[in-house]
């Protein structure tokens, strides 16, 4: 009998792998370098939330847990959003506890999508939306923002990628790869054109607490917004808490209801002892989340002035970690530019083209590393423009 | 005193890494230099900086180990004076590296460090326990710091995190 030329599918086949992971590969064995190209936090989780862990296991809690998460965690989830966002959900029948951020926007997109419906993702972006659209059958139409609008998209841009097919605009604010935040007046505006058109708003605030200069404002508590927004958060990187594999989703019931479902059969629950954790941090954990705030704000003004005095124009970003300096300047295309930094000063940084094509031109720079490392990579990128 | 927010943010951040230069506490902040300059020099006068500090485990070199002992110190107080002048008598001595006034069992809390256990025997014995209004002194050797002042002593504070990540 003949083999099939290859047993995947079509469309994970034509997948491209994700542009990070490529310059991961360039950077295994050095030794000696000083990494921005981590997008997440340097620090370790708090001790209070490691050994709520460690407690829960300690007394056997082992098991699965209800199908949308503890529902104490959910509990206390919904007081959450409702302090910090005003928005006010039913832990029992529009929360689910995901396995991430990650899993909740590939839930969200499945539970919503019928073959072909169009989703509008905004670039530069985190490097999972479109392939997470495609995977769930749908197409991703993308909408790039620029620099001289600080990558906050208009209403304009979005109205010109509409079509009858399309079903939801994904949202990331503060975003990441840029950090830039949208204003809540610009947030209404993209809202409006999710009203008119009868469109679903998929709003990644898993940054939402790293914000250092205006206040927060959630999609969802915006007028009219809570029945077409899909609130997706998380725990890891307010509470740095990435390794745990902990988010959460927020939505109406009807949208909650279907989304448990692909949940319920793809992942059964998320981590037992993570829920423990994260119900931890929930509830002692916000003096950490102000004091890692503060040391991010420091290194936020600190990364963003030495960018630019060695000319590389940076913006100021709002929120998350990342900055997203230029380097056109420099007459090398992204890759080059991040390559050859890694090669003669051991500094990583992460090609902007990785976020979508939108990001050439530019890099990314974590600043959530330490201060001594971050004054150190600064000197050593600034030798590295200087002598270009 | 009452200081501004951004005073007390360099405050902290100095109390933090006092090796900053003003520069690097400027971008921080995003103040110039100049005005960062001003507040360090306010901070230092007002005597908010009492002094720029830093930590050093001399337990890591060779023949520099020495021996600190906390000791419980009980006092007659006096009339006017409170514990204040008996306080003096013992933080005047240049072995004494902290003295606090506690509640509890006892009055005074105070560290010393000598290079040696005999030399600190020597301070109890003949310096602390000999002060008029001393009325017993109990000594607690430390055998180890694991940590002090906010930080943690051969901590493993390796980046754990992978090169990059999303
Ligand atoms: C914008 C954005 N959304 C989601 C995630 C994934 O978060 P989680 O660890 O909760 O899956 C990341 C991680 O980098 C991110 O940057």
């Amino acid at each position: 009998m003949e083999l099939k030329t290859s047993y995947l599918a079509k469309h994970v086949r034509t997948l491209q792998p994700s542009g990070i992971r490529k310059f991961f590969d360039a950077t295994a064995g050095m030794t000696g370098v000083i990494s921005l190209g981590v997008g997440e936090p340097d620090f370790v989780t708090p001790w209070n939330v490691r050994e709520a862990a460690i407690v829960s296991l300690e007394d056997g809690y082992t098991s699965y847990t209800a199908n949308a998460g503890l529902p104490a965690l959910r509990e206390e989830i919904a007081k959450y959003i409702e302090n910090y966002f005003c928005v006010s959900y039913q832990p029992e029948s529009e929360i689910i506890v995901t396995v991430g951020a990650s899993e909740a926007i590939d839930i969200a997109l499945r539970a919503i999508l019928d073959p072909g419906d169009e989703v509008l993702v905004i670039e530069p972006c985190f490097v999972s939306y479109a392939p997470l659209v495609t995977l769930a059958g749908g197409v991703p139409v993308i909408v790039q923002t620029n620099r001289e609008n600080n990558f906050k998209v208009t209403a304009e841009e979005l109205g010109e990628a509409l079509t009858e097919r399309t079903k939801a605009i994904m949202i990331c604010s503060p975003n990441n790869p840029t950090g830039s935040m949208l204003s809540k007046d610009e947030m209404e505006k993209v809202a409006a054109v999710a009203k008119d058109n009868d469109l679903l708003i998929l709003s990644d605030e898993i940054y939402a607490e790293l914000v250092y200069d205006e206040l927060y404002t959630s999609f969802a508590a915006l007028d009219d917004m809570r029945e077409r927004t899909i609130l997706v958060s998380g725990f890891s990187k307010d509470l740095a808490m990435t390794g745990w594999r902990l988010g959460f989703v927020c939505a109406p019931e009807e949208i909650i209801g279907g989304m448990l479902k692909i949940h319920q059969y793809a992942i059964m629950c998320a981590a037992t002892m993570a829920q423990y954790a994260a119900l931890e941090g929930l509830k002692t954990g916000r003096k950490d989340v102000k004091e890692m705030r503060k040391s991010y704000r420091q290194r936020r003004n600190f990364i963003v002035q030495s960018l630019n005095d060695m000319g590389l124009a940076c913006h100021n970003p709002e929120g998350a970690f990342y900055t997203f300096p230029c380097i056109e300047s420099t007459g090398l295309s992204s890759e080059e530019f991040a390559t050859r930094l890694l090669q003669t000063e051991k500094v990583v940084v992460v090609p902007g083209n990785a976020f979508g094509a939108g990001g050439e031109g530019f890099v990314r720079c974590s600043y959530a590393t330490s201060m001594a490392q971050l004054q150190e990579a600064m000197t050593r990128m600034k030798r590295f423009v200087d002598n270009l | 005193m009452k200081l501004t927010a951004t005073e007390i943010e360099i405050a902290e951040i100095l109390e933090k890494d006092a090796r900053l230069t003003n520069e690097d506490v400027a971008k921080m902040t995003n103040l110039s230099v100049e005005q960062t300059r001003e507040i360090i020099k306010k901070l230092e006068e007002q005597k908010i900086i009492v002094r720029y500090v830093s930590l050093v485990d001399w337990t890591k070199i060779d023949g520099h180990q020495g021996v600190t002992a906390m000791i419980d110190v009980k006092i007659t107080p006096k009339r006017d004076v409170g514990f204040k002048n008996v306080a003096e008598r013992i933080y005047r001595h240049r072995e004494v590296k902290s003295v606090y006034l506690m509640s509890g069992t006892y009055d005074l809390s105070v560290v010393v460090e000598g290079n040696s256990l005999n030399e600190v025997a020597h301070f109890v014995t003949q310096k602390l326990s000999t002060i008029d209004g001393v009325i017993s002194t109990t000594t607690h050797f430390v055998l180890k710091k694991y940590k002090h002042d906010g930080t943690i002593y051969d901590s493993d504070d390796k980046d754990k995190r992978i090169v990059v990540s999303p």
